[in-house]
């Protein structure tokens, strides 16, 4: 039976639901955007299809990516089958108002800094959780993050920084918005090597993400919807 | 031949082209070291000379000090630090850090000839690290990006690398004495990393003619077994060129890796290292041989 072709338009819904997310598991990027257009022309929600396959599946490799079962390579290979998904639904989710997207996260490195391996991995692990992620780069001063949420109002901003002399402007960052009184209203998380909880309690961060699994947990219960 | 010298009071070591891979001991830095980073910050210095110690009788010839620990007195500590690390063991010391307050501090106590861990291309640091170099004679770690961030195209980052030789040489440092980090990528993350780095070490060895180092625990970031990865990566860059790395000595395999690509380099001549090393201790004879006994005559 396990070696019979799989055609995903013979499944029954629920069957095809459950084929995705195995899919998106395996980093299938083909399978998983066929689905997608599969669910959307018997007439699914885009933003069911959303929720119910992409980010569960992405929430099932977050999952055994925290937990040492799945490794970095794969987990860029599910999120490289996620947004094929995503490019088919994208268009379909801005034209309507009622999105399923969780919330709205701007995520840079800091000034001086130009690391972004672990801010990417951060990026692609909130996406899979059913953030919209706007990704403003590296290198980025305050004015830049300012720009960034005036542009696209965010639910939570991330800073990343990888040096201990880069670190410290996350302070700075966030005493600007706190002046700005934008402090009150939305949740700031840090994240970096070199960080720890208690530098990021000092610098009056909301959160602080040890790593991309935990980051997009967190983010996750400060917009405080568990999906 | 490119050879940087290194060296403590007592002790010199050579980086270079014909000469054993220089393994750098990284252990003595509190990033990720929950533990680490809270003794050194009060002053503890135990565990420290525990990793000293132990890095040194694992076969490092440097050691490599750091003392990031957020919001804490860094130039403080990297000299303390420093002062104590210099007191157990001979060995050259890298002297660590981003911040120049911290790397002036660290030079002002080092006795010998250190190295400084490092400078970028970008303006700001160079103005600021290679001064301070020159002012110490110092060799300094090269590290290839600027501004820009790090490029994917190593070719780049070979002409990053040239401007910080020609930069330090502005200052009177010498092409010997700057040791470029080509930058070594997690490979789970960016699959060419290797291949990528292979040639770059090639071209900074052949054409800029300059030592190299890297960080080399990165490689297999995210990846199951990646000490594994590591004990093929070093042999490899070190037969691409490399001459040094900042590593785990105390990691299972790693050092007879690294030995033995000096014997397959042809780094170690007649295998004397090797032997040394790795000789088992000779069993009890009928007294016709020597068994692996010194008498009299000793090496000048």
């Amino acid at each position: 039976m396990s070696d019979d072709e799989i055609v995903l338009r013979e499944l029954s819904d629920d069957d095809l639901v459950e084929q995705m997310k195995d899919d998106l598991y395996d980093g299938m990027a083909d399978e998983v955007l066929e689905g997608t257009k599969i669910l959307l022309e018997r007439g699914w929600d885009a933003n069911q299809v959303l929720s119910d396959a992409l980010v569960e599946g992405m929430r099932i490799v977050g999952v055994d990516f925290r937990d040492g079962i799945l490794f970095v390579p794969e987990v860029l290979q599910c999120a490289h089958a996620m947004k094929g998904g995503m490019g088919i639904l994208r268009p379909i989710l801005s034209a309507t108002e009622n999105s399923a997207k969780i919330g709205k996260y701007v995520i840079g490195t800091v000034k001086g800094d130009i690391h972004d391996i672990g801010k990417n991995l951060v990026g692609m692990m909130l996406e899979g959780a059913g953030f919209e992620v706007i990704d403003i780069g590296i290198n980025n001063p305050v004015e830049n993050y300012l720009a960034a949420i005036d542009e696209h109002e965010p639910t939570v901003l991330g800073m990343s920084a990888l040096l201990t002399t880069t670190m410290p402007y996350m302070g700075v960052v966030i005493e600007e918005f706190d002046k700005r009184g934008i402090l009150k209203e939305l949740p700031i998380m840090v994240g970096g090597a070199p960080l720890n909880q208690e530098f990021a309690d000092a610098i009056n961060a909301t959160a602080y993400g040890r790593d991309a699994a935990r980051s997009a947990e967190l983010a996750k219960a400060l917009v405080g919807r568990n999906h | 031949m490119t050879q940087t010298i290194v060296s403590s009071a007592t002790k010199e070591v050579r980086i270079g082209f014909d000469q054993p891979f220089v393994m750098i001991g990284e252990r003595i830095n509190p990033t990720g070291r929950k533990l680490l980073a809270a003794e050194m910050k009060a002053g503890d210095y135990s565990r420290v000379e525990r990793d000293t110690l132990a890095q040194v009788a694992a076969g490092a010839q440097m050691l490599d000090v750091n003392a990031g620990i957020p919001l804490a007195d860094e130039p403080k500590i990297l000299a303390e630090t420093i002062q104590l690390v210099q007191s157990i063991t001979d060995v050259p010391l890298s002297i660590d850090s981003s911040v120049i307050e911290a790397l002036e501090a660290g030079l002002s106590v080092y006795q010998g000839r250190a190295l400084v861990n490092s400078t970028t291309a970008e303006e700001e640091v160079m103005e600021r690290v290679l001064p301070l170099v020159k002012k110490y004679d110092a060799a300094v770690v090269a590290i290839s990006n600027d501004e820009t961030g790090i490029s994917e195209d190593p070719d780049v980052r070979f002409e990053i690398a040239k401007r910080i030789v020609e930069r330090a040489a502005d200052y009177g440092i010498k092409a010997e004495d700057v040791v470029v980090d080509p930058l070594v990528m997690p490979i789970g993350a960016i699959n060419r990393a290797g291949k990528d780095v292979f040639h770059l070490v090639r071209r900074l060895r052949e054409e800029l003619k300059v030592n190299t180092t890297c960080g080399a625990s990165n490689i297999g970031f995210g990846l199951p077994n990646r000490h594994a990865i590591n004990n093929a990566f070093l042999p490899m860059i070190a037969a691409a060129g490399m001459t040094s790395a900042i590593l785990n000595p105390l990691h299972e395999g790693l050092v007879p890796a690294i030995k033995a690509a000096d014997v397959l380099n042809g780094v170690d001549p007649h295998c004397t290292n090797w032997i040394h090393t790795f000789r088992a201790p000779p069993a009890e004879n009928d007294g016709e041989g020597r068994g692996g006994r010194r008498r009299g005559r000793r090496r000048a």
